[in-house]
């Protein structure tokens, strides 16, 4: 319990820091947002009152707390560009890029665990190379270019798939999980192939130590010492590497939404960075960021369940 | 493990020194001027055009020469910044240890936390467009990796007798840790140095096929990769191309890493 509670304590600390950095990155930048709301021959008198509406003037400090509590309560600021809520630009948005990052995240989970302890157990030489050259091949595709390729073998050449008829999931939630599976899969791809080369390295180490030839020696099977003891040691650094993937895949979302052409962030953070609209971009900064130290928050939890050692701590 | 045939280390040196070597080539010639737009649209390969033609007539393995000269050029700055600030700070961090290095640490593992692409957009979005400024964004991203492995590697090391000894008799800090130390750690940083390399090429792709990394007119792998994807029906060829120049690059070093990794756990 004391772990737990320890945890979500650093939990709070650690998304509070990150907001903090977050906010202040953004205040640093040189150039004043009024001026270019209001043109450069707007009256000092209309850009104080701007900057009043936009809550820019006040020390940084006090600008920081009026933006984090306004934040928690799901009100994210006015876009410079669009002079909209950016929550409201956000609203049905992030929730798609969400949707294909979790699929691409259960994906990579679900195939590259048990590919990874299959490959694991495959000892000889002819199948580490085999094995190792395929994981470097794989590694080697960009995502987007698996994207560009899926959608022309599938979209293309065989008429299964037709790229931009999105379907939004208020409308029919099947067909929305059916438009995702192939921009999911080019997520995964090389995903599952890093995952797959982590888990068999840290199972072939595993396998070397002492304990792996004391159980051999009482006589338990090989299935009984891989599944028994060898595995919840080695998936110990396989969670980490997939707390990271997590971040990472939320990042590969944003770029294969642009080659499905799917309605997520993708397009709004593009056009909000370079048209420095920096509301928007920092509430995404903000979002992802609470995302992953979440994300890594579970690997923490998932840590305890698989190794108890770290209980006793 | 006995000593055998790398044949990753082999088929990854030959397979990155063929690609260096046509990068090298494209900044001194390439078979067509990668901005004219003399040739037919949309030629599809053929002995005169390789790779084909793009939508303006452009030759696209000129184009794909060019583009992978950028993205060389701007991998190479970004890992030399990454290696030389990260060389820096995680030797001092390691072999001082204390506070400074807690935080240092710190730092480096929340930067690393975060996805690397959205990292160097946002630095984007603040330094504007343009290829000095990607070097930048992505140069102080690659950073920590660098000195963390460079950290443990001096924390390692500066508790051995030999430094200890080297110490006793009067060797001046500066040349314990790049002279004693920093020699030691080269196999560690050779396979980081080619890791990240690549990831350094990936980014930049990824950066100019969002359309935030190199501009038109100017080739890049990414942006081509981005505009290819318009015309998938009608030359496919163009999208084929350049997205396979992309994996080569990167295969060849990936598989230089993994031959260079093999190679220190057999000595």
């Amino acid at each position: 319990m004391k772990y737990t509670v320890k945890k979500i304590l650093t939990l709070i600390i650690t998304l509070f820091i990150v907001s903090l950095l977050a906010f202040l990155a953004f205040q640093v930048i040189p150039g004043d947002p009024t001026t270019k709301m209001l043109g450069t021959e707007a009256t000092e008198e209309a850009r104080a009152a701007l900057r009043a509406e936009l809550g820019l003037d006040g020390p940084v400090l006090v600008r920081y707390w009026n933006w984090l509590s306004a934040f928690l309560r799901g009100d994210m600021g006015v876009s410079y560009s669009y002079r909209m809520p950016v929550a409201d630009m956000l609203a049905d948005k992030l929730p798609v890029t969400f949707l294909l990052a979790v699929m691409s995240f259960l994906l990579t989970v679900v195939i590259s665990i048990p590919l990874g302890i299959w490959a694991g157990s495959a000892k000889s030489r002819a199948a580490d190379v085999a094995i190792s050259a395929l994981d470097q091949m794989v590694m080697s595709v960009p995502p987007f270019f698996i994207g560009i390729l899926a959608t022309w073998l599938f979209g293309t050449v065989l008429g299964l798939f037709s790229t931009g008829d999105f379907v939004s999931w208020q409308e029919s939630w099947r067909g929305c999980l059916r438009y995702l599976i192939l921009p999911a899969f080019s997520i995964a791809i090389p995903r599952i192939a890093m995952t797959v080369r982590m888990l068999r390295g840290s199972i072939l180490s595993e396998l070397e130590r002492d304990y792996v030839r004391t159980a051999r020696s009482r006589g338990a099977g090989r299935r009984v010492i891989l599944s028994r003891h060898v595995l919840k040691n080695a998936l110990m650094p396989v969670i980490t590497f997939l707390a990271v993937s997590a971040a990472e895949i939320m990042t590969g979302s944003i770029i294969i939404e642009r080659v499905f052409a799917i309605p997520g962030i993708s397009q709004l953070l593009m056009t909000s960075i370079s048209g420095r609209d920096f509301p928007v971009v920092q509430a995404i900064v903000v979002i992802l960021a609470a995302w992953i130290v979440i994300i890594n928050f579970a690997a923490d939890l998932l840590y305890r369940v698989v190794d108890p050692r770290i209980r006793l701590k | 493990m006995k000593k055998k045939g790398n044949p990753f280390l082999y088929i990854g040196g030959a397979l990155s020194a063929v690609m260096t070597a046509l990068i090298l080539l494209g900044y001194f010639w390439t078979p067509y001027d990668p901005t004219a737009m003399e040739s037919k649209k949309f030629l599809p390969p053929s002995a005169e055009h390789l790779l084909g033609t793009d939508n303006f007539g452009r030759d696209i393995f000129s184009r794909v020469l060019e583009g992978a000269g950028t993205s060389f050029f701007i991998a190479v700055c970004v890992v030399l910044i990454g290696c030389v600030f990260g060389i820096l700070i995680g030797s001092l961090c390691g072999y001082y240890g204390g506070l400074a290095d807690l935080i240092l640490t710190r730092i480096c593992d929340s930067i690393t936390a975060f996805p690397s692409i959205l990292l160097a957009l946002v630095i984007i979005s603040v330094l504007g467009n343009g290829t000095y400024n990607i070097i930048i964004a992505l140069g102080i991203l690659f950073i920590p990796s660098f000195a963390r492995i460079v950290r443990s590697e001096f924390a390692r090391v500066r508790e051995l007798n030999y430094i200890k000894s080297a110490k006793l008799m009067g060797v001046g800090t500066g040349r314990i840790l790049f002279s004693h130390i920093l020699p030691n750690t080269w196999p560690v940083l050779l396979s980081a140095i080619t890791i990240g390399f690549n990831n350094a090429i990936l980014s930049e792709a990824s950066m100019s096929f969002l359309g935030l990394g190199i501009q038109p007119p100017e080739a890049s792998l990414g942006s081509m990769l981005s505009d290819s994807q318009t015309y998938l029906k009608s030359a496919p060829w163009y999208a084929l191309g350049t997205g396979c120049a992309i994996i080569l690059l990167i295969l060849g070093f990936s598989l230089l890493a993994e031959g260079l990794q093999r190679e220190s756990k057999t000595v």
